[in-house]
């Protein structure tokens, strides 16, 4: 385009300036504002016409005024892609924030990326082992899959995140996923913790971070996580990396979306969030998964706090549509003192049944994880009963189940941060807790798991 | 004006066009790629149309071609095994032009427009034909025979008609006027396509699912919603009708939904084989796959493009089921629309328009006598994902007051394992006074009646459940004590269905009458042993009963089913001499 620099806003709104006829100014074009003071502020085309420009800034309008210089740049928003994006800390919008180079580019690619084929995708189906028990066993991750974790102020998502990314492998294989970490409107603090632990455990050499802070402008949260995607891409289907794409919190970037909605004066869905919600997530957890004639993979994992606890409020509700599972954190775990706090009951992981079996995990998986569940649930609904009725009151059967809800949840989903265990490991853990109830009330069980796999008939 | 205009302004799908000439819902090409887009509101001079590509990178100014035809899908062989995007273009063929990336300003054929089909004329020179009627057939997969028709609002006496092999664009048939015919034709999407009459629905649509065909069965013609939160097994249930309902031709709508999922539909179903005649499932399959994160507006369309399709198959005379996973996306991608087109909303942001539009698509359901007088069938059944789970919202309201069965699936099911997570206390169907009879004259007189008395025994146990949940079901009486455990066996034995097992997976309708009778008997049997004396637990236990429940995964069962039943009605007997 001509380069050209026109003064011509005529309104600014929150995040938003609206300027007067320009140029041809396409859909999504990228644009700089020059500042009185000389700085400089980014934004990107929302709305496009002969007569009217609006324009959103990433960077937040103060300072600008009706004489800010307007560029536009001829092209919309692309991220500079290399091999060399791997071990670096790039900024909300994908500027080095580590004191490094600029990223030379081998290809500039748009960040909004193309929707896969259903046709050209393949199904996920390996395994992968995150050493933690309640999710290997109960809510299987499948490499390619976008499993969220459902977490809420307080509870210790980050360091469940973390412990994925450090112990998530392949079984039996030696072969690390790079992690994309993409940070939406997280402190200083939890940023810092992050940072320092994938420094401990030397994974920063094989990951990938984009930061958006708190105090840094919140609309810039809409594109830092299409730049973690964008290059999770490049390295998954250009480079034959295993990509595992980790964002927190998606609530801030949700937040985000609603405060342009509220300045473009969008008639508000639930809450306040925007009508379109749905479609923007999709685009984003969508970009997960493996394709046909590619050797990598794209695994998700976004963080999410639910606002006051709620799983039915919007953004946990409409994530919980796309994606392909959740992992529910558990306020009432964690007071009680349980880490990792994850509640396996409305927890789910909907590719769970591709990915076990003998074939992958252990042919006594599936059998063994209904079970555990099954008696679980039963054993914590007992706890209502208890309450009114009384421990007395339970016939064998219940009073066994009653016993094995708390076992399971001090001995099965109980671990440190640190500990990392096999697959084998857990199954066989399951088997020792469920020895501990009378085996004609484990109906789930397949007999012939149980002559090849119950401690009793093991020794 | 001409049919030639100018971009004027462009927000995400929405694009505004002057200096045009254009109707509403003319298809038009947007920018210099060519983008497809659709006119859906007129301002003066201006045009709005929803684009159904990407349009960042588009400018004002860029060109604007009205095509003066509605957004049509292309009808004939070459349909059947397909599948497509929301505007009908085969998804391997995109595959083919773009990679597996789909990008923008691609056209694409609905089907081969090459291949040549073996047409068999059915009619001869001197005959007269009128709209609809069949002139030649095709086999187009070996299950299913495509009918060649006269397009509607076209009759003639035919001067020439020839059998051999053709593509879908030579002519075949050419009338005494010089009107021609081919084995394609293209219908607006948007239009119902036309039927002599409807008729009152007679004959179920059997799922295979014991709960569905049992407690709530639907009709063929019918039309029904699956509302129910995430996680609650909607697209399963969806899958299981897709694979196992026995309408000649299916129609899956995976509107808005995963990428991953739909490539598990995409990988399983070409493998899976039609229980009703023993060949490929696809080969009576047409799907179409707009996942959330392609263009909205195509979604908009997705669901007309699919019904379209379903009425050309019903207009030939096949029972056709249509699926739509999930209506909700397609109301949303209206939401998206409109509230671009900054119209006042109605409840929710929604258009005040939503509820007319679910009901006329799902309207577009029917029995119906064909224009050529054979007897087909549309079956809509649209699952509905509710935010929250809370069915109160605006597209579950809209569908409820239209379709005339409700399969409501519950959350807390599903987080038992209970599957199909159907509620069987709150859902219901319409359609037993229609299908009773042929109930009684297909599977047994009292066919209706078993069926009371089970809904009946759920019910009572729903009551008695809230008093054991205060004081333990030691509590009650014995014989409470029996319906409750009769009750359990009803749940587990009979609407528990194991939809990934070979053999559980479908269950005919006899089996599924014997096995509900089996529940009666065994209620019967109990009583009379525990007026005799017997105590509840060793009626219960009778291994004869576990065997009764537990045989139904084995394939030989509807055989054996009887030679249990028998036994356990001894066995019980026994108990009473035990004592």
């Amino acid at each position: 385009m001509s380069g050209k620099e026109y003064r011509t806003i005529t309104d600014v709104k929150g995040p938003l300036v609206f300027l007067n006829k320009t140029e041809p100014v396409a859909f999504g074009e990228i644009v700089q504002l020059r500042l009185n003071d000389g700085s400089v502020k980014n934004g990107q085309v929302l709305d496009t016409s002969d007569e009217l420009v609006v324009v959103q800034v990433f960077e937040g309008t103060a300072g600008v005024d009706l004489n800010t210089g307007v560029k536009f740049m001829g092209d919309v928003f692309k991220l500079p892609v290399s091999d060399d994006l791997i071990g670096r800390i790039l900024d909300g919008a994908g500027r080095p924030r580590d004191g490094g180079p600029d990223i030379v580019a081998e290809e500039n690619a748009d960040i909004i990326g193309a929707a896969i084929n259903p046709y050209s995708r393949q199904s996920p189906h390996d395994f992968i082992q995150t050493g933690i028990s309640a999710i290997d066993c109960c809510t299987t991750l499948v490499r390619g899959q976008k499993l969220p974790i459902f977490s809420a102020s307080g509870l210790p998502h980050n360091d469940i995140a973390l412990q994925i990314a450090r112990q998530a492998r392949l079984k039996d294989s030696e072969e690390e996923f790079i992690v994309v970490f993409c940070a939406m409107g997280i402190t200083a603090e939890e940023f810092n913790f992050f940072r320092s632990d994938l420094e401990r455990t030397g994974a920063l050499e094989n990951a990938v971070l984009f930061v958006n802070l708190a105090d840094d402008p919140a609309v810039e949260r809409i594109i830092t996580p299409r730049l973690a995607l964008t290059a999770a891409e490049y390295l998954a289907f250009e480079k034959d990396y295993h990509v595992l794409v980790i964002y927190t919190d998606m609530t801030n970037y949700c937040d985000a979306l609603r405060q342009i909605g509220a300045a473009r004066e969008e008639v508000p869905g639930r809450r306040g969030y925007p009508g379109y919600m749905y479609t923007d997530l999709a685009m984003l957890y969508e970009r997960a998964g493996i394709v046909k004639g590619k050797k990598g993979s794209i695994t998700q994992f976004p963080i999410l706090t639910m606002p006051g606890d709620d799983i039915t409020h919007p953004i946990p509700d409409l994530s919980g549509y796309i994606t392909e599972g959740q992992i529910v954190i558990s306020r009432e775990l964690h007071q009680a003192g349980i880490y990792p706090p994850i509640n396996v009951l409305p927890s789910l992981s909907r590719l769970m049944g591709s990915c076990i079996g003998s074939d992958t995990t252990r042919e006594d998986h599936k059998s063994v994880s209904d079970q555990m569940y099954a008696a679980y649930a039963q054993g914590r609904e007992l706890r209502g009963l208890v309450a009114i009725v009384g421990e007395d009151a339970l016939n064998e059967r219940d009073k066994q189940l009653l016993d094995f809800s708390g076992v399971f949840e001090d001995k099965f989903l109980r671990q440190s941060r640190d500990e990392d265990r096999s697959i084998d490991e857990t199954l066989d853990l399951c088997w020792t807790l469920m020895s501990e109830i009378d085996t004609k009330y484990l109906v789930r069980l397949d007999q012939k798991w149980i002559e090849k796999y119950h401690p009793d008939n093991r020794n | 004006m001409s049919n030639e205009g100018v971009i004027y302004r462009i927000s995400g799908p929405v694009v505004t066009a002057t200096g045009m000439e254009a109707g509403m819902y003319d298809v038009v090409r947007v920018g210099h790629e060519g983008l497809m887009g659709e006119v859906i509101e007129l301002h003066g001079d201006k045009a709005v149309i929803q684009v159904y590509e990407d349009t960042s990178g588009i400018r004002p100014g860029e060109p604007v071609l009205n095509t003066r035809e509605t957004l049509s899908v292309a009808l004939g062989p070459g349909l059947l095994t397909q599948i497509y995007d929301g505007i009908q273009r085969p998804l391997a063929t995109l595959e083919e032009v773009m990679g597996v990336f789909i990008t923008r300003g691609v056209d694409a054929d609905g089907f081969d427009m090459e291949k040549k089909w073996k047409f068999e004329a059915t009619v001869s020179k001197g005959d007269e034909v009128v709209s609809g009627q069949v002139i030649g057939t095709v086999q187009e997969t070996e299950t299913i025979v495509h009918k060649i028709m006269v397009p509607p609002g076209k009759s003639g006496v035919v001067k020439s008609i020839s059998t051999g092999d053709f593509n879908v664009t030579e002519d075949v048939c050419v009338l005494e006027d010089g009107t021609t015919m081919q084995m394609m034709q293209k219908w607006p999407v948007r239009t119902p396509r036309p039927y002599q009459q409807k008729y009152a629905p007679d004959t179920p649509l059997i799922t295979g699912m014991r709960i569905l065909d049992f407690l709530f069965p639907l009709a063929k013609g019918g039309a029904a919603g699956i509302p129910g939160p995430f996680g609650s097994g909607k697209t399963v249930t969806q899958q299981s009708l897709a694979k196992y309902s026995d309408a000649q031709i299916v129609v899956y709508i995976g509107c808005g939904e995963r990428g991953n999922e739909m490539t598990e539909v995409l990988d399983e179903f070409p493998h899976l084989i039609d229980p009703n005649t023993g060949k490929p499932l696809m080969n009576r399959t047409v799907m179409i796959a707009n996942t959330s994160n392609m263009p909205v507006a195509a979604r908009e369309a997705s669901v007309y493009t699919g019904i379209t399709i379903a009425e050309y198959f019903r207009d030939m005379g096949y029972d056709v089921a249509l699926m739509a996973d999930s209506t909700s996306r397609w109301a949303e991608a209206m939401r998206e629309i409109s509230s671009r087109l900054e119209e006042m909303p109605g409840e929710e942001g929604y258009p005040a328009y939503l509820s007319s539009r679910i009901a006329e698509f799902y309207e577009r359901a029917g029995r119906v006598q064909t224009l050529n007088g054979d007897d087909g069938s549309v079956t809509v059944i649209g699952a509905v994902s509710p935010p929250g789970g809370d069915i109160s919202e605006p597209v579950s309201q809209g569908t409820l007051r239209i379709v005339k069965v409700f399969w409501g699936l519950d959350a807390g099911l599903a987080r038992q394992r209970h599957f199909p997570a159907i509620n069987w206390l709150g859902s219901y169907s319409l359609y037993p006074p229609s299908l009773d009879q042929w109930f009684r004259d297909h599977i047994a007189q009292d066919y209706p009646e078993i069926r009371t008395s089970i809904s009946g025994l759920l019910q009572v146990e729903a009551e008695l459940q809230e008093i054991v949940q205060l004081v333990g079901s030691d509590a009650l009486p014995v014989d409470q004590q029996l319906t409750l455990e009769v009750a359990r066996m009803i749940r587990e034995y009979f609407l528990q269905q194991n939809g990934f097992h070979e053999v559980d997976a479908f269950c005919s309708v006899d089996l599924h009458y014997k096995m509900a009778k089996a529940i009666l008997t065994f209620q019967e049997s109990a009583k009379s042993a525990m007026a005799a004396g017997a105590e509840l637990q060793d009626v219960v236990n009778v291994s004869a009963r576990t065997d009764l429940m537990r045989g139904r995964f084995e394939a030989t069962y509807k055989d054996d089913i009887d030679e249990l039943v028998e036994r356990m009605n001894k066995e019980i007997a026994d108990a009473v001499e035990e004592n």
